[in-house]
């Protein structure tokens, strides 16, 4: 099975070590494993806890964002539910390719 | 200690006391309009590189980090070439360089001809130069106390801040145990780390520069809306800035931060420093923090590194001119795919095929190898990128200048 790494006691989220389907098991500050509610590829993030709107998302116990929506455990976390507390522009990329939206090319 | 760090290699002896892992010619152009035929002087001659400025207007800035370049540990001899119409001065640079005990030469194109007179003036001038060096620079023993090693990382992905970052960490770690140096610059890549930078200073003096450097950055990235992370950063996995940051800063190892240099400026005693590439505040903003990875890089070399160690998850095809590029990454399905260009794969970490010491034993093998002369991968396929940007850090009067108000 795919690992996912938890780096501090405190993070709510794993960074996966491979590309995972539907279940990773937890290495580093955590054990067990997570059920995983789609597909998420190496060197991204999954919520080992669910994540209310407005709750921070803390990875290497410190907070790397804010949950713009609510995050269930076993959900990705990336650009389409967790913000920046210092980039304007963070909320406004491609899920997938992270490309800005918001620059016109006409 | 552990082995691979007792090692040592024979080096090269400038002037200044300080020792080299190479012995260059350097040629530099002061305006873009002597660029090509800089370049066709060094094409096919070994040990002969090019950096330049591409500004017909000069700037103090750049200036000071081409002088830290033609009088970097690495560079033996040194030839400037100009047009003619530029405000930045071949002739100015060549004395300086001399003072510095090097031998140095420098022409206008529009004095000796065109690009073919100019290109072979310059091409015997080069020779010259380099079989001076090669017969006149004293032969040292050099180990990594001798050393100052820079890190940038650059097309981070989420096992950059997990495995590649901290190996280079560990080996950080090991090289100021040992004696030696290592550089990180990228402050604005430890945005949201405020209160973690602190807490690293070796003392109150470096507590207070790494306040003041990192407030700069904060409010450089807010005035001009920009932050250092990319479309790649997020495709692999990074979220916001704070996330990248955290994973940057896990290359500065543990060691207590002694405190912070500018661009050009070399660390004054040994440690783990932190360089200030941010523009001071001024009037006339030149454009964005870190424009490019080369860029970055270049302020580390212009810091006395003589090797760069370079970070990468995404996967990068860039070198440097001076310094060597080592090119580490934690991916290993990146190193896989690209490794042509990738020279470590930190990866067996993430994988429980390795301790992070190892790690770091294995990594400070390869840069006593690239010290000792090895080639790195970057090195030699040719690569040579640079890259000098107007800037401005420590002007010495703000208000000179068209916004000069009686």
């Amino acid at each position: 099975m795919t690992s996912a790494f938890q780096i501090h006691a405190a993070d709510n989220v794993a960074t996966l070590l491979g590309d995972a389907e539907d279940r990773v098991s937890l290495r580093g500050e955590a054990a067990g494993d997570v059920a995983l509610l789609r597909p998420i590829a190496l060197g991204h993030k999954v919520a080992v806890a669910d994540i209310a709107a407005g709750a921070a998302v803390v990875k290497f116990g410190i907070p790397i964002g804010t949950a713009s929506t609510a995050i269930a455990r076993g959900d990705w976390v990336h650009l389409h539910n967790c913000t920046s507390g210092f980039d304007e522009r963070s909320g406004d990329f491609d899920v997938i390719t992270g490309a800005g939206k918001d620059m016109r090319y006409d | 200690m552990t082995e691979p760090f007792d090692r040592s290699w024979t080096g090269w002896l400038r002037p200044d006391g300080r020792k080299g892992v190479r012995n260059l010619v350097l040629v530099i152009y002061t305006v873009q309009c002597a660029a090509h035929v800089a370049h066709a002087i060094a094409a096919g001659e070994d040990d002969v590189q090019v950096i330049g400025f591409p500004g017909c207007y000069d700037n103090q800035y750049a200036i000071r980090l081409v002088l830290s370049l033609a009088r970097h540990p690495n560079v033996g001899a040194v030839l400037s070439v100009g047009l003619g119409c530029e405000y930045t001065q071949p002739a100015r640079i060549a004395e300086a360089v001399e003072k510095s005990g090097r031998p140095t030469d420098a022409f206008f194109i529009q004095d000796v001809g065109g690009t073919r007179s100019s290109t072979e003036k310059g091409k015997a001038i080069v020779r010259g130069l380099r079989d001076r060096i090669h017969r006149e620079t004293p032969r040292v023993p050099m180990g990594f106390a001798d050393l100052i090693l820079g890190a940038e990382c650059g097309g981070s992905d989420g096992t950059s801040g997990l495995v590649g970052n901290p190996a280079v960490g560990r080996l950080f770690d090991r090289v100021v145990d040992a004696g030696g140096s290592a550089i990180c610059e990228e402050i604005v890549e430890m945005i949201g780390l405020r209160d973690i930078i602190l807490a690293r200073a070796a003392d109150d003096r470096a507590r207070g520069e790494l306040e003041a450097a990192y407030a700069k950055a904060e409010r450089y990235c807010r005035e001009v809306r920009q932050y250092s992370v990319s479309p790649g950063n997020f495709a692999g996995g990074l979220t916001t800035i704070e996330e990248k940051s955290m994973g940057a800063f896990a290359k500065s190892g543990s060691r207590p931060l002694q405190g912070v240099i500018k661009v050009g400026e070399t660390p004054p005693w040994p440690g783990m420093w932190v360089m200030d590439s941010v523009p001071d505040d001024h009037f006339m903003q030149f454009g964005y923090t870190n424009p490019n990875d080369t860029e970055g890089i270049m302020d580390l070399i212009s810091g006395g590194s003589q090797i760069v160690l370079f970070i990468t998850g995404r996967g990068s095809v860039i070198g440097s001119p001076v310094s060597p590029l080592i090119k580490v990454t934690g991916n290993s399905r990146t190193f896989a795919r690209m490794h042509e260009d990738m020279d470590f794969d930190a990866g067996p970490v993430l994988a429980g095929e390795m301790t992070l010491d190892q790690c770091a034993d294995e990594l400070g093998a390869m840069v006593a190898d690239v010290a000792a002369g090895t080639p790195s991968k970057p090195e030699a396929l040719g690569h040579r990128e640079y890259f000098v940007m107007y800037k401005h850090q420590d002007t010495p009067d703000l208000d000179r200048g068209c916004r000069s108000v009686a």
